[in-house]
């Protein structure tokens, strides 16, 4: 193909990707993005990770290596299927505290520590630098190829011309394009969108080889199969090592290399964007490798032997005079290698210039901040970064000569990518990972890249001696690049991968153990790890002195007068005020602070606004000084608060007690005149009637009867105090009762018979069912009787139906019997259900028939002492009392116990009266 | 400090939500499982590449993009308060 036919088509190509990114550009300014913002074209954007080492390289790798290409696929699939693990919550950070860069963020996550986004910076350029040279030799190569098939037209210009061409270009197109205007977010929509054209053109390009190399030269998919199997392509053998280690390898490099940051967190718009990517981006990445291994294979078999297999996917479409397909792989790979460089240097120039070059400025001219335009300065530092680091790229590709195949540079620039893993994952999930640790982490991990991996690589006695690779750094044997602590026979690039990765960690985290971190770094530490629970957001400004007008200024210099304007109004309209500047409130600092480090880093920002607030800022140890000041006052308040409760409390006790006491009397009092009067009835009659038969002069037959009325006055006498005994023994808990097993039919027969004597005159029907009532009970037998004979009698002497009944139902419910004895009387009304278990308590004085009123009382507290209790059961078409009692009562004291005096004598009273 | 005191038992949405959630972390850890089977072959044995180790290693690439496409949008919704790994 003609060269100025090449050349021709690269610069359409190219001035289409300025129209896109312009067309883009001003629809943003505008505010219509629209569907740009859509998931698809951020996923698209991600395939930025596919670059010309990808699109060339793989099929070489496949060619060397077999299946191992696939691994720096499955290590970003992994990391996107599970994004709700770590780029969910990486995503989230980015956006809530408008990170700008990785550096950014792990100097922001260390407490704003500026010399982390310098060491983060530094690594991030290192490394970065091969890989961008990796691109310029891609697209080297690629043209060298074109100009040797077509030796008519324009003679071609060296390799070294066309790399500079190529770089020159490059930095151009970045520089009008990332460096227009200054972002809040650092984000680039024009770019972003000219780099998903580029996902599409460099996807069609590959597909469409394989295609031809499929359908076209080879029979179909079973042909290729069968070729493949013949092929027995060379160096296949899996090496669990390397197997592992890459998959590892690509797998952090997704995440930290500074491009694939930039596109997956910084100009991220919203979550829906990485839950669609989550799973169309490996969709992208696994289309994008179908066909690598049908190309390596075809292109062995049909290429003379010696071909680069790194040209493959242009080489053999134009060995089989396809010079369109050709021409369509050419701009794949040129898509592949420009999209990258363009996103690197945008990344990489935004930490330089927000970790390196403004805080330099910063600190050599102080009153910058104050009185100078910074967003020419910015912008100015930008566009030189991204011209030096193509300038770094270039002559790193010119130093190296374009040595080594493309694969193994690429494997050690995401190797140095990777160090900043550690720090990142720390510092995302540990609250404890601290400044100091990231730091020696970093540098740790950094040092052993360079010498095991970064040095090495540019080959024996370039940039480390031959000395130093057969003998060790200082002679010392211990110290050799590729042979770290004198362990020997590793892979290279495995050997790095284990003692920088290992290192990086451990010192991480013996630094994080072994320091103490500063305020900020605590509070940012805590933001950042628990970012999903809500603001943790510290609050960092006190309200200072600083004149709005100087924040304002400032504000202009760095974000534009119009946005600065805006910023201030809304502020200044929020805290309800008529003119343009708002007070200087902490809330009002924290916002403006924000908005900044979406500019100039969280770093500088900080730094720039304390230069305003000046003295009057209180740093936050002060704060956190007031702050344990006021929690020791607070707790002292606390404490009097807690006494004075106490008080109140002890007050209240008081009061209850003493009401209690008084109630007590006042029962008391009522309890002596009601036994006084219970007593003086019979003590009056038989006193009247005694004095009557002193008297003498009487007929025998009344004396008789005044004797009779004498006895059985008296005999009332002795059961109203045997009761009183009874009761006082019973609520004293002095009882003592005598448990062994008993028939339940038996008590209720006895109970039954002795019943009988109440009123023997009124005939019962009783109905009662043998055989629930066939129970043994281990309790106190005769308690329990009196109890029943109670009740029993009781619905004798008040049951008032014409044909009285009486009903016994026995249930037995999870060790515990119930005894319901009823009767078809009228019952107890609702109001005197609830005193008829007190002491005295008569319903109406009609029936006495001699009781004392103490009956159920006495019931009661017997069947509080049998562990059971007795109740009125509403309902049931007359009184019905329901005694509960346990199936085996354990109490103190087993075994013959002596019968109190006072059951002694309930019984005796209860057998011949019934109460 | 205290941890925030978290409902103990979940209505049945958001418990399925959750195990959900517990799949989608899941996920990679099984796709790792899987893809790292060449660690097993013998290099003696397995000295050449053979179709078939193509098609298992595509296939189950493209499981893991369908599992992972199936997640996608029930994991997107959310639930009144956000909690993070529980």
């Amino acid at each position: 193909m003609p060269f100025n036919v090449l050349v021709t088509a690269c610069l359409l190509y190219v001035i289409a990707l300025f129209a896109v990114a312009f067309i883009v550009e001003r629809r943003a300014r505008l505010g219509r993005l629209g569907w740009l913002r859509s998931p698809l074209v951020y996923t698209l954007s991600l395939s930025i990770y596919c670059t010309a080492w990808t699109f060339y390289g793989a099929v070489g790798y496949a060619a060397r290596s077999g299946l191992e290409y696939l691994t720096i696929y499955f290590g970003p699939t992994l990391v996107f299927i599970g994004w709700w693990l770590l780029l969910r919550k990486l995503v989230r950070i980015g956006r809530q505290y408008r990170v700008t860069s990785i550096a950014d963020l792990i100097s922001s996550r260390f407490g704003k520590s500026n010399t982390l986004g310098v060491i983060v910076t530094v690594i991030a350029v290192v490394a970065a630098t091969p890989y961008i040279a990796l691109q310029l030799q891609s697209v080297v190569l690629s043209f060298g190829v074109f100009a040797s098939a077509a030796p008519d037209g324009l003679a071609p210009p060296d390799a070294g011309r066309t790399a500079i061409w190529v770089a020159v270009g490059l930095a151009l197109f970045t520089i009008l394009f990332g460096t227009r205007n200054l972002d809040a977010r650092e984000q680039h929509h024009g770019i972003v969108t000219a780099i998903a054209v580029e996902a599409v053109v460099k996807l069609v390009a590959l597909l469409a080889v394989g295609c031809f190399v499929v359908w076209g030269i080879a029979d179909g998919v079973a042909d290729v199969m069968a070729r493949i199997d013949t092929a027995a392509l060379p160096a296949w053998h899996v090496e669990p090592g390397r197997w592992g280690g890459l998959i590892f390898l690509a797998a952090a490099a997704v995440i930290t290399l500074p491009r694939m940051f930039q596109v997956m967190v910084v100009e991220n718009d919203d979550e829906a964007q990485l839950v669609r990517a989550s799973w169309a981006f490996p969709l992208y990445l696994l289309l994008m490798s179908l066909f690598i291994v049908p190309i390596a294979v075809v292109g062995l078999e049909r290429l003379p032997p010696g071909a680069n297999p790194d040209m493959f996917v242009l080489t053999l479409p134009l060995a089989e005079g396809q010079g369109a397909l050709a021409m369509l792989a050419f701009l794949g790979g040129f898509s592949s290698a420009t999209s990258m460089v363009i996103v690197e240097a945008i990344a990489l120039a935004t930490m330089i210039s927000n970790h390196i070059v403004i805080p330099l400025w910063l600190r050599l001219r102080p009153r910058a901040a104050a009185s100078e335009d910074l967003r020419g300065v910015v912008l100015t530092a930008r566009r030189l970064a991204i011209a030096a680091v193509l300038a770094l790229g270039y002559g790193y590709y010119e130093v190296s000569g374009g040595y080594a195949a493309l694969a193994t540079i690429g494997l050690v620039a995401f190797l140095g990518a990777a160090q900043v893993l550690p720090a990142l994952i720390a510092g995302l999930f540990w609250r404890g990972a601290s400044r100091i640790g990231a730091m020696l982490g970093l540098i740790t991990g950094f040092s052993v890249w360079a010498f095991t991996s970064f040095l090495p690589s540019f080959g024996p006695g370039a940039a480390l001696s031959e000395a130093v690779f057969a003998e060790g750094l200082f002679g010392l044997a211990w110290l050799r690049p590729q042979a770290l602590f004198g362990i020997e026979g590793m892979d290279p690039l495995m050997h790095a991968i284990f003692w920088s990765m290992l290192l990086n960690v451990v010192i991480l985290c013996l630094g994080s153990l072994l320091s103490f971190p500063g305020p900020v770094e605590r509070l940012q530490g805590a933001a950042f790890v628990n970012v999903f629970e809500g603001e943790v957001g510290p609050q960092r400004w006190a309200r200072g002195q600083a004149e709005p007008e100087a924040l304002l200024t400032m504000a202009q210099r760095i974000l534009g007068e119009d946005a600065a304007l805006a910023l201030f109004q809304a502020a200044a309209r929020e805290q309800g005020r008529d003119d343009l500047l708002p007070d200087p409130t902490p809330a009002f600092l924290d916002t403006l602070e924000a908005r900044l480090s979406g500019t100039v880093g969280a770093a500088t920002a900080h730094a720039m606004i304390s230069q305003l607030v000046g003295r009057a800022m209180v740093t936050v140890d002060e704060l956190m000084a007031v702050a344990s000041e006021s929690a020791q006052l607070m707790e002292y308040s606390a404490q009097l608060e807690a006494r004075e409760a106490e008080l109140t409390r002890t007050a209240g006790a008081l009061r209850e007690a003493n009401e209690k006491l008084m109630l007590l009397s006042i029962q008391k009092d009522a309890f002596l005149s009601q036994i006084s009067h219970e007593l003086r009835t019979p003590m009056t009659s038989i006193r009247a009637f005694s004095e009557i038969l002193t008297e003498g002069d009487l007929p025998p037959e009344v004396v008789t009867k005044y004797a009779r009325i004498i006895y059985d006055e008296a005999k009332r006498l002795t059961r109203l105090l045997d009761d009183l005994l009874d009761l006082s023994v019973l609520e004293n808990g002095t009882v003592q009762l005598t448990l062994g097993l008993a028939g339940l039919q038996q008590m209720l027969d006895t109970a039954l018979t002795v019943a009988r004597q109440t009123q023997p005159e009124r005939s019962f029907t009783v109905h009662r069912d043998l055989l629930s009532e066939a129970i043994h009970l281990r309790t106190d037998a005769d308690r329990l009787t009196q109890v029943l004979i109670n009740l029993i009698s009781n619905a004798r002497k008040y049951c008032d139906a014409a044909k009285p009944e009486l009903r016994i139902a026995v249930r037995q419910r999870a060790g515990r019997v119930t005894i319901d004895v009823i009767d078809n009387g009228r019952g107890i009304p609702q109001d005197a259900q609830s005193l008829i278990f007190e002491k005295f308590a008569r319903l109406t004085d009609a029936n006495r028939a001699g009781g004392a009123g103490l009956g159920l009382a006495i019931c009661r507290e017997i069947m509080t002492n049998l562990g059971g209790s007795v109740a009125y059961l509403p309902g049931q078409g007359g009184a019905a009392f329901r005694l509960t009692v346990p199936l085996r009562l354990e109490i103190r004291g087993d075994g013959p116990a002596g019968v109190s005096a006072g059951l002694l004598a309930g019984l005796s009273r209860g057998i011949s009266e019934g109460g | 400090m205290a941890t925030p005191k978290r409902p103990l038992f979940l209505a049945r949405a958001s418990y399925r939500r959750k195990r959900l959630r517990d799949a989608a972390r899941l996920l990679p850890l099984v796709g790792l499982g899987l893809l790292l089977l060449p660690l097993l072959w013998l290099p003696e044995i397995r000295a050449t590449l053979v179709a078939g180790d193509l098609i298992y290693m595509f296939s189950i690439w493209l499981v893991l993009i369908v599992v992972a496409a199936v997640f996608a949008p029930a994991l997107r919704k959310r639930d009144g308060r956000e909690v993070d790994e529980d």
